[in-house]
This record gives C-alpha cells, structure tokens and sequence, in this order.
C-alpha cells in the first residue's frame, strides 16, 4: 500500500520535473548534433573547441545566453511578447503528458489521450503568433503568419494519417497502438502512405528545413523571433526543439513500434534481474529500458531528419507551401482513409 | 495533469527571471527600435496582409470540424456490429469532404495568387 502510494506520488510530483529536465537536456544536445551533423555533411568541423567533440557547446550557449540583456522594442506590446515565449514552451510541453515513456509510464492516464494530444500540439501555433503580433515589427509578423497557414495547413492530412490508425487498432490510447503492434506487426508495414503523409506534415508541423518558412533566414532575418534575444530566445528555440522531439516520438509509437525491438522480452528479463539486485520494483526497471529504447528510436528518426531534410533538402516556396498541403497530401491521406477501412472491413 | 501544466509554468518563468539576476542591463536609445535592416522603421508594422491566409484559415476551420466528427466514427470502426454498413457510410462522408475539396479546388481558393 505505501509502495503504491508513493508510486503515485512520484509519477505526480517527480515525473513532470524529470520530463522537462530531459527535454531541456535532449534540447541542448539536439542543437550540437543538428551543428555538428550539418558541419560534417558540408565537409566542416563544426563545434569542436568545448570539451570532447565540441560536446560542452550548448552549455556554453546556454550560459552566453542567461548573461544576455533582456532588450524589449520600444513598439512592442510587453505583456504579449513576454508572455509569448513563456506559452510556446508551456504549449509545446503539454503533448508530454499524454505520452507513454513506457507500458506503465504516463503522466496522465486518460482514455481519450490521442485527442488530447493533437488538440495540445497544435497549440504552439498560438505562441508563435503572439510572438509575431507582440515584436509590432514587419517580418515577425510576416513570419508568423507564414507559421500559422503552415501549421493549419498541415494539421489535416497529420490528423487523417493518425485516423487510419486508429481505424486499425479501435483505440484512442496510445498505449493500446503500441501493444497493437506487438501482437501484429509495426504500423509501417501497414500503413506505408500514410508512415509518408504523417512524415512530411510533422516537419511541417515542426518548421523543419523543406518547411522552415516561418523563420527563413534568408528572406525574413529570422521570422518570428527576430526581435527576441537572451532567454526569451531560448525559450522559443527549447520549444521548436521540443516539437522536433515530440514528432519523432510520435513517429516511433506509432508507426516504428514504440519501445518494441526485436528480442525484447530478453532484454526485459535482464532489466528485471538487474533491477531486482537493487531492489527496485520490476515495473520500474521495465519502465527505464522501455524509455531508453524509446528515446534512441527517436533520435535516430530525428538524425535521419537532420540528415535527409536538413542536410540536402532545400526550402519551398511560400506560395507551393499551403497548395502541396491541400492539392496533395490531404486528398491523399482521404484516399488512404478510405483504403485502410476497405482492408479493415476485409 | 494541471501539476505538469504549473511545472512547465513554473520552469519557463524561472528561465525567464535567470537573466535579472546574471545579465546586464545597459541603456541605450537605439538598442530597443523594431530591426529592419539597420534602417529606422517607417509606418505601422502591422501592414495589411494577404487575404489568401485567411482563405486557408477558413477552409481550415471546415475541414478540421468535419474531421472531429470522423473521430468517434474511427474509434468504434473495429468492434462495430454491421461492418459493411459502417464503412459505406464512412467512404460517403469521406466522398462529401472530398467533393468539398474539389470544389474550392475549382473555385481556385488553393491557387495562390501572388
């Protein structure tokens, strides 16, 4: 019973602290990898002054970052542009609850997860446009708006993709999809077009590179948050690398297997008998594999991003963007909508 | 669930207050003007904007309300009684979307005009 208790009470109170430590930590070694993966695909460096491999960079920024001044334009509305990054980090780290880390490690336990997730995903729109309206200056506004018919855009055929996977497993937890897929077969084989639509609209959803139109840096300085600097920065910059995190972990539950690989359940029982040397429960131990595996799965979706898209790829055009969206992908997902319940039916 | 939401409150703010104790602060009068390319900005910044975005935002509201109603259509999919019954009523509301689609497709409201 107390055990319980205090399970409970860790997964109140200690997990959402250790999440969004993690994220902070993921978001710092996420910007050295993005420098240093594009450095050595153009035949650069990259950061390597700062410790091993250049790896104390992001803590060095950091630091430059906490020392810097706090400049506000004299135009500015200061409520809304304070308030604007302090609601792109909240929103862009709601999604995070509704996550499973694990089989038993979720913040919140609902029924409708899937629902809650995309409806708090989508609310980091609301915090690049207040970015965007609070600077009162002429290309954050332009990058926000750019942000905003991308992430409308984007948002359906994102969404219809997710539908036809609920269609195959008939549940709205995401812990259902990915017990699913233990007992079958990873979504990707079942579900390759839409593996490809869900793919493309969350770098979109993202505002990674063939869609980073919002802060494109050769046409708008750097979009939305041009006139932000110091940790008002950083807050925006932690909340599109959260998104980028987000995404590829959602692309791992649901189409790549969640914390599944090959020959997990020896893994388990190792993780199990370690755990028990140390008497820690063996749902926690389970949990701590489940989450490792999940996080390295991650980010080799969010390397082969870096490197297909960021490496290679270049930017669209502002007016093709919202067209390739509603001409192509979202009669696309309708189509593959409609062929993944014919073969359910069947 | 509202304990994460305070969290990350909490922890954005904290972030936010970090520099008023280890940054500076050094007044001067050209350091807070709008950028704009190391020119002084003229006239309002909130400049009228393309009305194609608000196209797009509307067809947005559309679409996104219609696929709310296909959630719950999504969920009992699997465990429905009559299947095929299920289905064809799904590729008909999925068809009247599309016939929507096709239609603002001819209208020319997914063609920029620049």
């Amino acid at each position: 019973m107390l055990n319980m208790i205090s399970y409970e009470l860790l997964l109140f109170v200690l997990a959402p602290i250790l999440i969004l430590v993690f994220l902070s930590l993921d978001v710092l070694f996420l910007t050295w990898l993005e420098r240093k993966v594009i450095a050595r695909i153009q035949l650069r460096y990259g950061p390597n002054r700062t410790g091993p491999f250049g790896l104390l960079q992001p803590l060095a920024d950091a630091l430059k970052l906490i020392q810097k001044e706090d400049i506000i334009p004299k135009t500015a509305d200061k409520v809304v542009f304070t308030l604007a990054p302090i609601i792109s980090f909240v929103a862009a780290s709601l999604p995070f609850m509704f996550i499973p880390f694990s089989k038993f490690f979720q913040i919140s336990f609902i029924e409708n997860a899937l629902i809650f997730l995309l409806a708090t995903s989508a609310l980091s729109a609301i915090g690049i446009l207040l970015a965007a309206w609070g600077s009162n200056s002429k290309y954050p506004l332009l990058g926000g708006m750019r942000a905003i018919v991308q992430v409308l855009s984007y948002e359906i055929p994102l969404v219809l993709a997710v539908l036809s996977i609920v269609l195959i497993v008939g549940s709205f937890k995401l812990t259902d999809i990915v017990e699913f897929q233990e007992k079958n077969t990873w979504l990707i084989l079942l579900q390759p077009l839409g593996f490809l639509i869900f793919f493309i609209s969350g770098l979109a959803e993202a505002s990674r590179v063939p869609f980073d139109l919002p802060e494109s840096e050769s046409e708008l300085v750097a979009g939305f948050h041009t006139e932000y600097s110091g940790m008002k920065f950083a807050l925006l910059l932690f909340a599109e690398y959260i998104h980028l995190i987000l995404i590829s972990i959602l692309i791992t539950i649901f189409y790549l297997g969640g914390w599944l690989i090959p020959g997990i359940y020896y893994l388990e029982n190792i993780a199990i008998t370690i755990g028990n040397s140390f008497n820690i429960p063996s749902h926690i131990s389970i949990s701590i594999l489940h989450f490792i595996i999940l996080i390295i799965k991650a980010h080799i979706i969010i390397f082969l991003i870096l490197w297909i898209t960021r490496g290679t790829l270049f930017r669209i055009r502002v007016y093709s963007l919202p067209v390739f969206s509603w001409k192509g992908l979202v009669p696309l997902s309708m189509i593959n909508l409609i062929i993944t319940a014919i073969l359910v039916v069947m | 669930m509202f304990i994460f939401l305070i969290i990350s409150f909490i922890f954005a703010i904290i972030s936010l207050l970090l520099p008023r104790i280890f940054g500076h602060k050094k007044e001067e009068p050209e350091k807070n003007v709008p950028y704009e390319c190391s020119i002084l900005p003229f006239g309002d910044a909130r400049v009228r904007y393309d009305v194609q975005y608000y196209l797009f935002a509307l067809l947005f509201v559309l679409f996104d309300v219609e696929i709310v109603l296909l959630f719950p259509w999504a969920l009992i999919f699997k465990n429905f009684a009559n299947p095929i019954f299920i289905l064809i009523e799904g590729i008909i509301f999925i068809m009247i979307l599309l016939v929507g689609l096709i239609y603002a497709w001819k209208r020319g409201a997914l063609t920029w005009r620049a």
